[in-house]
């Protein structure tokens, strides 16, 4: 019985939207979190009458058959929307306000992007995430430095014991994608370049479009959690009727099997 | 055997194709810019020797509900929905013209906007291509316009127009894969009357009380059919019963 099966694609669909939810809830606290969210397409439809089939010499059918044979998940997409802004107060949290991604070298030497600005200092004294990744271009604070200031525009400078002029140790960089919702999360608050996000594009904190840097706070979440609750409404209630069907098309042949 | 039980198997076979229809519509409750399947039961008499005692019930689809459904907010500009009838021409696969509601478009590798299924938005002539932009704004009536990449806000250049279009319903149809199309796959001529709003998506115009309703009626049909064939054998087992006896 056909639809069985076709309200089956439904559960499976609603189940993925309700995994999507989950993780946006999940990480409602995650620094540099893009919220995510499911979106289906109808599957191939089954042409059972064609319309305008000749009926006869003289006559065709003016409306066809087609049964369609339920939905599935076309994408996750990830919504790049800005996320606010919480001052920490410490000099290594780095937030992007507008446009924007940090560049990460991975340990296998490629490249991810992240939104992620909660740096710290590794035995080198060089600029890594949580993770331990490096940020590129590398940025390497000397022993001794007192303070670290790092500009709207990437500058980053530090003031030793000692000399009265602050010393300028780099720039921070960062790049953009023309697709941005193109890029492939791959987990630890990172993205990795696809060929639907486009090339990377590096430029300066402020020019060109790309964000400004602020030193000292960090991006939250976008995910808003009364949205997703409305959407975990929605997506169960939507689950439920799925169901229903299927325990309906049961009841249908159970009655069939049970009177005949 | 009596010809009823045909018809009755028949009539039932029909309300599990409708089943179906209903099922699928279910399943696509939360598809965006989903348009519901429509189908309705009607008479065929079956024609030949003796009297036209036998009526089949075939189920023919009924094209799909127009009505819209309801906007959802997404806060995202490339989200767009249309305000009340009208369609989004959009280039399918196959390079014909096929028209949608589901306005999540996006930008692709190649920098042209398209839908999730993939298909490239059309505009005034052909695909529309939106260079690298800090702000990106659609317009009521589809005017896309940008704030180039490396240029303030003063800047804003218009990159090109969706195509809106608004057929005659009678003359849409669903094509296999979906997509909804012009019957024949003939282009549609733009219609400036269209309006669309960014920002909204449309989601799917099913309506789950009326689909569970329905399904409920169909069951019950159903098992009225599934009694009738059950009377037929109940029929010929008792007339095997009196000739035995005679």
């Amino acid at each position: 019985m056909e639809s069985l099966w076709v309200a089956k694609t439904g559960l499976e669909a609603q189940q993925t939207r309700m995994t999507v939810i989950s993780q946006n809830l999940a990480n409602v606290n995650t620094t540099g979190y893009k919220r995510a969210r499911a979106l289906f397409e109808d599957l191939l439809y089954q042409n059972v009458v064609q319309a305008g089939g000749l009926t006869s010499q003289q006559s065709e059918a003016p409306t066809g058959l087609n049964l369609g044979t339920g939905v599935r998940v076309v994408a996750t997409d990830k919504q790049f929307s800005q996320g606010n802004l919480v001052t920490t107060e410490n000099a290594f949290d780095i937030a992007i306000q507008g446009r924007g991604f940090f560049e990460i070298r991975l340990p296998d030497g490629t490249q991810a992007y992240s939104r992620d600005g909660t740096f710290q200092l590794d035995a080198d004294g060089q600029l890594v995430t949580s993770s331990g990744y490096t940020l590129e271009p590398a940025i390497t604070i000397p022993p001794g430095a007192q303070t670290v200031t790092v500009g709207s525009d990437g500058v980053v400078s530090v003031s030793l014991p000692g000399q009265s002029d602050s010393v300028q140790v780099g720039t921070l960089q960062l790049v953009d994608f023309v697709n941005p919702a193109g890029l492939q999360p791959r987990g630890e608050n990172l993205y990795l370049e696809t060929v639907a996000s486009g090339p990377p594009q590096p430029g300066t904190p402020g020019l060109n479009g790309l964000g400004l840097l602020v030193q000292g706070a960090l991006e939250t979440s976008n995910v808003n959690v009364v949205e997703e609750l409305v959407n975990m409404i929605e997506t169960q209630r939507a689950y439920e009727m799925a169901s229903r069907a299927i325990s309906t098309s049961d009841r249908m042949l159970e009655h069939v099997t049970n009177n005949l | 055997m009596d010809r009823l039980i045909y018809v009755a198997m028949n009539g039932a076979k029909q309300l599990m194709q409708a089943q179906s229809l209903v099922a699928n519509n279910l399943a696509n409750a939360g598809t965006n810019g989903f348009r519901a399947d429509l189908a309705r039961f009607s008479a065929m008499p079956v024609q030949g020797p003796g009297y036209a005692t036998r009526v089949n019930s075939v189920a023919r689809g009924l094209g799909f509900d127009t009505t819209p459904g309801t906007l959802v907010d997404t806060g995202n500009p490339l989200d767009v929905a249309i305000e009340g009838s009208g369609w989004i021409a959009v280039q399918a696969p196959d390079g014909t013209e096929a028209l949608t509601r589901d306005g999540a478009l996006r930008i692709n590798a190649l920098g042209l906007l398209e839908t999730r299924r993939g298909d490239l938005v059309l505009g005034d002539n052909g695909p529309i291509a939106i260079p690298p932009h800090v702000e990106l704004v659609i317009g009521r009536d589809g005017t896309i316009s940008i704030v180039p990449q490396g240029q303030g806000a003063e800047t804003l250049a218009q990159v090109g127009r969706i195509k809106l279009v608004d057929p005659d319903p009678a003359t849409l149809e669903k094509r296999p894969d979906g997509r909804v199309q012009v019957a024949g796959g003939e282009p549609a001529d733009a219609d400036g009357r269209v309006r669309l709003v960014s920002g909204f998506i449309e989601s799917s115009n099913v309506n789950g009380a009326e689909m569970l309703v329905g399904m409920i009626e169909l069951a019950r049909q159903f098992e009225i059919e599934v009694r009738m064939m059950r009377v037929a054998d109940e029929n010929a087992s008792r007339a095997a019963d009196l000739i035995r006896m005679a």
